[in-house]
């Protein structure tokens, strides 16, 4: 599971709604993918990212930490780039779980699949 | 016959992969993506990754959901580039909104229509993917599924579903009078509404080799607008086209279909 992946995801349990997201992210296996650089991706995706949830999952996995948030003209700064690209793209959690910060659910991440499945008493109707 | 988990089945065999990647194709054609923009999408159903290695070799980036482990697994061995998520998408889909630029499907969606346990009501499940699928698109987005509903009541329970939920769109068919090659998609849009696309036919796929060269075209199945006033002439005139449609005998439109009847108060 990427940390782009991670930034996005959101808890779908019964009556949660909004404050499913950030999940708490506890990782006991990660690994660096090396994966091809596209600047016009990552710049589109910055506005999109959650920046305190980002730096937090950062800060869970032990990682060198990212500007506080997106600096101005960030699309054209390719240092800022790469840094970003690596951070969301890069770092994949294989082993570890995700915990829905509302209800306290936990969701494993096993070979970087995390398991989303819920049971019906935890399904919104 | 030698028992394959259905993983290796589907996947397997390469007359089926070349089918699976001719219906990623075309659905992202129908997902109409902004040129040479590398996009975030959904992959709906994503099996062992076959549509998503398509999708990743257009440029674009993308995250799976299937419900089969076994899939998924395989779909690990095969190295796919997306994340994957094992998920159920009756249950809803998990992310914030405007997550995604887009999202397909491909031969998924009409599970969402077998009840597995007693518990599992059809039109809710169906319900709970639409209304979360359109909360997770970007305002605007589109959502192509490619799928086999079993007969037209289904696949009208499947779009009065996407209704409700706020899309606008139809359903594409192409090849509609080869049984082989027939080919369903379901082209929803989360913003306002645009044009339906054409189906494609036998005469336009010079890939086909067929006896027949008609153009007999049916017209894009398209769902009822949202706000259509029940009784008036446009809702009794789409009621009628829907019965005809789904093969029922219906008495000719005239001049006089859904007209103002006098009071009889």
């Amino acid at each position: 599971m990427k940390l782009l992946t991670h930034n996005l995801l959101s808890s779908h349990v019964r009556g949660v709604g909004t404050r499913g997201f950030p999940l708490r992210l506890q990782a006991t296996e990660v690994r660096i993918n090396p994966v091809e650089f596209n600047p016009d991706f990552v710049a589109r995706m910055i506005p999109k990212v959650e920046w305190a949830a980002l730096a937090e999952a950062v800060d869970c996995l032990n990682l060198a930490a990212i500007p506080k948030e997106p600096i101005e003209g960030f699309e054209h700064d390719e240092t800022f780039l790469r840094k970003m690209h690596h951070v969301l793209l890069e770092v994949d959690v294989l082993e570890g779980t995700l915990q829905c910060p509302e209800s306290g659910r936990l969701f494993p991440i096993s070979r970087g699949i995390p398991n989303m499945l819920l049971s019906d008493d935890e399904t919104e109707t | 016959m030698l028992f394959l988990p259905l993983a290796k089945r589907t996947h397997g065999g390469s007359r089926m992969i070349d089918i699976q990647t001719k219906m990623t194709e075309r659905a992202l054609e129908l997902l109409c993506l902004p040129e040479n923009q590398p996009c975030y999408l959904l992959d709906i159903g994503c099996g062992s990754g076959l549509s998503g290695d398509y999708i990743s070799d257009e440029g674009h980036y993308w995250v799976g959901i299937d419900i089969s482990t076994a899939m998924l697994d395989a779909a690990l061995d095969r190295d796919t580039e997306g994340d994957l998520l094992l998920g159920d998408m009756g249950q809803g889909i998990p992310f914030r909104p405007g997550s995604f630029d887009g999202c397909i499907s491909i031969s998924a969606v009409q599970w969402l229509c077998n009840a597995n346990k007693k518990s599992d009501i059809p039109a809710k499940r169906l319900y709970r993917f639409f209304s979360s699928l359109y909360a997770v698109l970007v305002r605007g987005a589109r959502a192509v599924l490619q799928l086999y509903p079993e007969n037209s009541e289904q696949l009208e329970l499947i779009t009065t579903q996407a209704t409700r939920a706020g899309f606008t769109g139809g359903v594409v068919v192409d090849f509609p009078n080869s049984a082989k090659a027939k080919k369903f998609y379901l082209c929803l849009f989360s913003g306002p509404s645009t044009f339906l696309p054409k189906g494609l036919t036998e005469s336009q796929d010079a890939h086909q080799a067929t006896e027949s060269t008609f153009t007999n075209e049916r017209a894009p199945h398209k769902m009822a607008r949202r706000g259509l006033m029940k009784k008036s002439r446009e809702w009794v005139l789409e009621k009628k086209a829907r019965r005809r449609r789904q093969g029922k005998e219906v008495r000719p439109d005239t001049q006089y279909t859904g007209r103002k009847r006098k009071p009889r108060f």
